[in-house]
């Protein structure tokens, strides 16, 4: 009998099948209680009914008796004549599409320079380019809201320079402070996975670039950027999908319904009983929006590593 | 953590005169071209400084940081504006008899909710994801292959979506589990699950097979390889996980907005987002974020140096690397 048979049998034979199932069990159950079933209680809800007299959801756990009531709503509520979500679903697609790209075009070059030039203080760029992450949210924003009250350093700053006459209400309602925040909130994301990934470039087939005539700029183009394809994506989609399910910068910098994104009518419709069947199935709509993207870095990430998966 | 498989690439010292390089470390590649015999415009000299990207980036650690340097700093403002600031004083802290965090019962309760909100998710969640990344590693079936789908599927989701599907699990069919602090812990440990059990995964495909077989060869039995080879080299994974977990619930907000009931379970992310809108919270707010900013890096700290200490003198081994795998990375 071959050596590597008996090798292969200590970590992947089928008599040992159980101690790694007995290993693995504990895990399973848990995201079978609280990460599969809590999705089924959302379906059994948007499926179900409402309560007649006391205006709160009835879920219905029998799938065969499942309704389309709730969705049918919804989706009037999306494309319907006087639809008041559809607008908001645009909306929130526009500031998450805009935020998105801005982040990449101050992380890519920021993570670029830190990988390629940053030399012997590579160590102190990274430090501070990691410190964000691990900077609260909440304080994040905090620190605009700080900034750009209508007595804040913003408008004084500007004031002094003589741009503006009056203090801007920044935090009135305007969409700019909306995808500003969005922006300040979630590029710390992204450049460390853009960092990741441009660090992982084979610094040798720079070197050949160079050797076979390119310049700075062609080394770039021709080799840095194709090579950073995969990780300008995974971290688009890192930053993309948080950002839709936000409602918390909208509510801290701007609080006004003429900001609201699609989170915001999902948080509000779980504060009235009789909204949250509705709340359900527009989560559930959104799921399924965002399932291809989801699915899609799933599997790239099995692929990243290897036969783990 | 994949970046522990790459060789130690060695940071390209800044070029300028071509032939000057950090000492120690070998050439990594030809001096530049033919030698200089007529006179080139700087642009054209592939080893110019790229002063343009450089002073870009220094814009955006500015923009990244500052903010948060003037929030820390008004948290010590001796009055009641966050925007002018009027002289330096703790007394947000504790000098203050009503609204400091430390007399404020809100604002006190709400520190101790996270820190004990971070301590128990990171004791259940790292344990229950370390060993369910060492089964599925090598239990391989439909079924191991489906949960790790849906591990990783639970990593990407929207943290809203998740909180929803929570919130009416714990309303309508668990309900015997109320909103408040063990339906809090139970959601951040499934929301935190998938750090751990993504890293040691990770870990283990670049740590192999081989260190247990010789093991098993020495005659260990299945166990005690486990126990006394495979954890040990597990050991800087896990801790970084740790400290991600950590670290990701004193941050988290979502989750937590939609499980807490009372007050007294709102952990200090709650508490600030409920209160500072239209700046209408005072500097306590900033004094509460710093408390949330400093148990957040003292943490990081302490990972990033036991992490250093306990993958001294393995290939790969930087400072670099220790900080982007505490970061997550």
């Amino acid at each position: 009998m071959a050596r590597g048979d008996r090798r292969k049998a200590w970590t992947r034979g089928a008599q040992n099948r159980w101690v790694w199932a007995g290993f693995a069990m504990p895990g399973i159950i848990w995201l079978v209680l609280l990460f599969l079933i809590p999705f089924y209680t959302v379906l059994a809800i948007a499926g179900g009914q409402l309560n007649a007299i006391f205006q709160s959801p009835e879920p219905v756990w029998n799938p065969f008796a499942w309704t389309g009531a709730n969705y049918t709503a919804v989706f009037h509520e999306l494309v319907g004549q006087g639809s008041f979500v559809g607008p908001i679903f645009l909306r929130t697609l526009v500031y998450v599409a805009i935020a998105s790209a801005i982040s990449l075009l101050i992380a890519y070059p920021a993570a670029y320079f830190v990988t390629r030039f940053a030399g012997r203080r590579k160590v102190l760029f990274l430090a501070l380019l990691i410190a964000p992450f691990w900077i609260s949210y909440m304080m994040r924003m905090l620190a605009w809201i700080d900034l750009l009250q209508s007595n804040g350093y913003v408008n004084r700053a500007l004031i002094d320079l003589h741009l503006i006459s009056q203090p801007v209400n920044w935090l009135g309602g305007r969409s700019f402070t909306v995808i500003l925040g969005l922006v300040y909130g979630y590029i710390p994301y992204l450049i460390l996975v853009l960092y990741a990934g441009l660090d992982r470039i084979d610094q040798r087939l720079l070197e050949a670039g160079r050797d076979l005539g390119l310049n700075r700029t062609q080394t770039f183009v021709r080799i840095t950027l194709p090579l950073s394809r995969q990780a300008i994506l995974t971290g688009m989609l890192i930053t993309v999908l948080p950002m839709v399910g936000d409602y918390f910068t909208n509510q801290l910098l701007s609080g006004a319904s003429s900001t609201a994104m699609i989170g915001n009518v999902i948080d509000s419709q779980l504060y009235t009983a009789s909204q949250q069947a509705q709340g359900a199935a527009l989560s559930l709509l959104l799921l399924l929006f965002l399932l291809v993207p989801m699915v899609y870095y799933v599997v790239k990430t099995r692929r990243a590593t290897g036969e783990a998966f | 953590m994949t970046l522990t498989a790459d060789a130690p690439v060695s940071p390209r010292t800044d070029p300028g005169s071509g032939t000057a390089r950090a000492g120690g470390s070998p050439p990594p590649s030809p001096p530049p071209g033919p030698a200089r015999r007529r006179w080139r415009p700087p642009w054209r000299n592939p080893w110019r400084r790229p002063w343009i990207l450089e002073g870009f980036t220094w814009l955006y650690l500015i923009w990244s940081i500052v903010p948060i340097g003037i929030a820390v700093l008004f948290s010590f403002n001796n009055g009641k504006s966050q925007s002018v600031w009027q002289g330096f004083s703790t007394r947000w802290y504790w000098g203050d008899p009503i609204n400091s965090v430390f007399h404020n019962p809100a604002l006190r309760a709400a520190v101790f909710q996270t820190i004990r909100l971070s301590i128990i998710t990171t004791l259940v969640a790292v344990p229950l994801g370390v060993a369910f990344a060492i089964g599925i590693n090598r239990w391989r079936t439909r079924t191991s292959t489906t949960f790790n789908f849906v591990m990783v599927f639970s990593y990407v989701i929207p943290e809203l979506i998740f909180g929803v599907a929570l919130f009416f699990l714990f309303t309508q069919l668990f309900k015997s589990v109320h909103l408040g602090t063990v339906a809090e812990v139970l959601g951040l440990v499934t929301w935190n699950f998938s750090w751990p059990a993504i890293i040691v995964l990770a870990r283990l495909v670049s740590i192999g097979g081989s260190y247990e077989e010789a093991a098993a060869d020495l005659g260990a039995s299945r166990l005690d390889a486990i126990r006394r080879v495979l954890i040990p080299l597990l050991m800087p994974a896990i801790f970084a996980s740790a400290v991600l977990v950590f670290a990701s619930v004193v941050d988290d907000f979502v989750i937590v907005d939609l499980l807490s009931s009372t007050a007294n379970t709102q952990p200090m992310s709650v508490i600030i987002y409920s209160t500072s809108h239209g700046g209408n919270g005072g500097p306590a707010l900033n004094a509460l974020a710093t408390i949330m900013l400093v148990l957040s890096f003292v943490v990081a700290t302490i990972g990033l140096l036991a992490y250093r200490w306990m993958t001294r003198g393995e290939r790969g081994s930087s400072r670099q690397e220790a900080m982007t795998s505490i970061a997550g990375m």
